[in-house]
């Protein structure tokens, strides 16, 4: 049916391939910056490609989107009304809460520093998303050329969305809170037991604090908020404080040297449209 | 030298790069229960399946170089899965070329399957900190159902798009072989 001189060279064809592959695999582990720079240089070639493409399809999208959302009206109408009463009811009780803490931290300082206004927001539209929940990283259409710079805070209305990763003229990626390789320091809001955040990994709704003191008692509902740094530290976080970041849903082994909390985040990461990215650096801000 | 080599790379290479596009721009973005579609290895594998193993794997590498650029994400993963994938179904095209009707639909869940799982696996091989949850395999179940379900469009889809560049279609060689072969009453 085929040759040997194409068999031989199927063969051929596929070995290369397959070593290619590999190659690119082990140089991208291990850092290398030849294949980073490739990856940069096609990234900015293709992302105005993806802009356009993005804009032209938002309609289809936005319709698709649509259809998605009058599905899930039924069910989301009962559980808001449900977290309204919820809602009303803590509302007085937390209200004595804030004035209490206003006093205790000095919330207005806190409340002037957390003011993103101040910190050089730019808003970017999301154009690209990973498509699998291994990657969360997603594409934003402003870069270098806007002000943006690699690692710099990514916010939309609800909290903190991610840091920016890689950065070219026009675009940039980032790297979501649910990636696996994020970390940021962060704050729980009401007792102030500081700790480290990073994501599970495989659920975009699950996020793990390890808290500072190991056994911190940690309380299932409390908010937590992005820690920053004081300017005397000589390693500043790259977060402003107070960002809200999610809500505290279980507390695995609580109490013990072996706790690990759960969180899940304010933001939906997999429906993200429009963010912004905090351009200036809170430790600067006057 | 072949003289489809060019147009076939040709039509390719557009077929390549339009896919990407779309599924990195809306269809990654599009919400199915949760998951999404991914049309990338669906139209790998049914290259594959019409012009064979060799077009199949060179597009998957393609295609795998370029999600990896524009999503900066750890070079030459999605490249080996998809042409892993490309080839595999070009392979069962000269071995066994099936005529059933359900062939892209089983072959779309299979690739998509080869993909998904994976890329999984590849990422635990790699250090990469992942918990096995009941949302990840949900997800992983709902593209792989998703995906079957779009096998047959996409197929279709490639199809047109490739037949002016096929140099023989099985299909139409064998009808065409069958009305040839007339009964001894009809020669008559």
């Amino acid at each position: 049916m085929y040759d040997r001189k194409t068999i031989r060279r199927r063969r051929a064809v596929l070995a290369l391939l397959v070593v290619s592959s590999v190659v690119l695999l082990t140089a991208s582990f291990g850092g290398n910056g030849g294949v980073g720079s490739v990856q940069r240089g096609v990234f900015e070639i293709v992302s105005p490609i993806q802009d356009v493409a993005s804009r032209s399809l938002k309609p289809f999208r936005d319709l698709f989107g649509w259809f998605g959302d009058t599905w899930h009206a039924k069910g989301d109408n009962k559980t808001l009304v449900k977290t309204r009463d919820q809602l009303r009811e803590q509302n007085g009780s937390l209200q004595a809460e804030v004035r209490k803490l206003k006093e205790q931290y000095g919330i207005n300082r806190v409340i002037a520093t957390a003011n993103i206004g101040n910190l050089g927001p730019v808003e970017a539209r999301v154009v690209v998303a990973s498509p699998t929940l291994l990657f969360q990283k997603v594409t934003i259409n402003k870069g270098a050329g806007d002000g943006v710079r690699s690692g710099q805070p990514v916010v939309t209305a609800g909290g903190l969305v991610g840091k920016v990763d890689v950065v070219v003229g026009g675009s940039a990626t980032v790297t979501l809170i649910t990636d696996p390789r994020f970390g940021a320091g962060v704050r729980l809001a009401q007792s102030g037991i500081t700790g480290t955040m990073t994501a599970s990994g495989g659920d975009p709704e699950d996020l793990i604090v390890a808290t500072t003191k190991q056994n911190a008692p940690v309380s299932v509902g409390s908010t937590v908020v992005t820690r920053g740094t004081s300017t005397d530290v000589r390693l500043p976080s790259l977060f402003p404080p107070d960002i809200p970041i999610g809500k505290v849903t279980t507390v695995d082994d609580a109490g013990t040297d072996t706790q690990r909390v759960h969180v899940k985040p304010f933001v939906d990461v997999r429906n993200l449209d429009h963010v912004m990215v905090l351009t200036r650096d809170a430790a600067t801000v006057p | 030298m072949n003289p489809y080599a060019a147009p076939v790379a040709g039509r390719l290479t557009i077929l390549g790069f339009v896919v990407c596009i779309v599924q990195l721009a809306a269809v990654s973005q599009l919400d199915f229960f949760g998951a999404h579609a991914d049309l990338v290895p669906l139209v790998v594998a049914m290259t594959g399946l019409l012009l064979g193993s060799l077009p199949g794997a060179v597009l998957g590498f393609a295609c795998g170089f370029f999600v990896d650029c524009a999503l900066i994400q750890t070079m030459g993963l999605s490249s080996l899965l998809y042409l892993a994938v490309g080839y595999g179904a070009g392979r069962l095209r000269e071995v066994r070329d099936p005529q059933a009707a359900a062939v892209p639909a089983v072959v779309g869940g299979a690739a998509t399957t080869v993909v998904t799982v994976g890329y999984a696996l590849m990422q635990f091989m790699l250090g990469t900190p992942i918990r096995v949850t009941g949302l990840l395999v949900g997800q992983i179940f709902v593209t792989i159902l998703v995906n079957t379900l779009l096998s047959l469009p996409v197929y279709a889809a490639v199809r047109r798009w490739l037949l002016p560049v096929m140099p023989d279609d099985p299909r139409r060689r064998r009808r065409r072989a069958q009305t040839t072969r007339l009964s001894p009453l009809s020669r008559a």
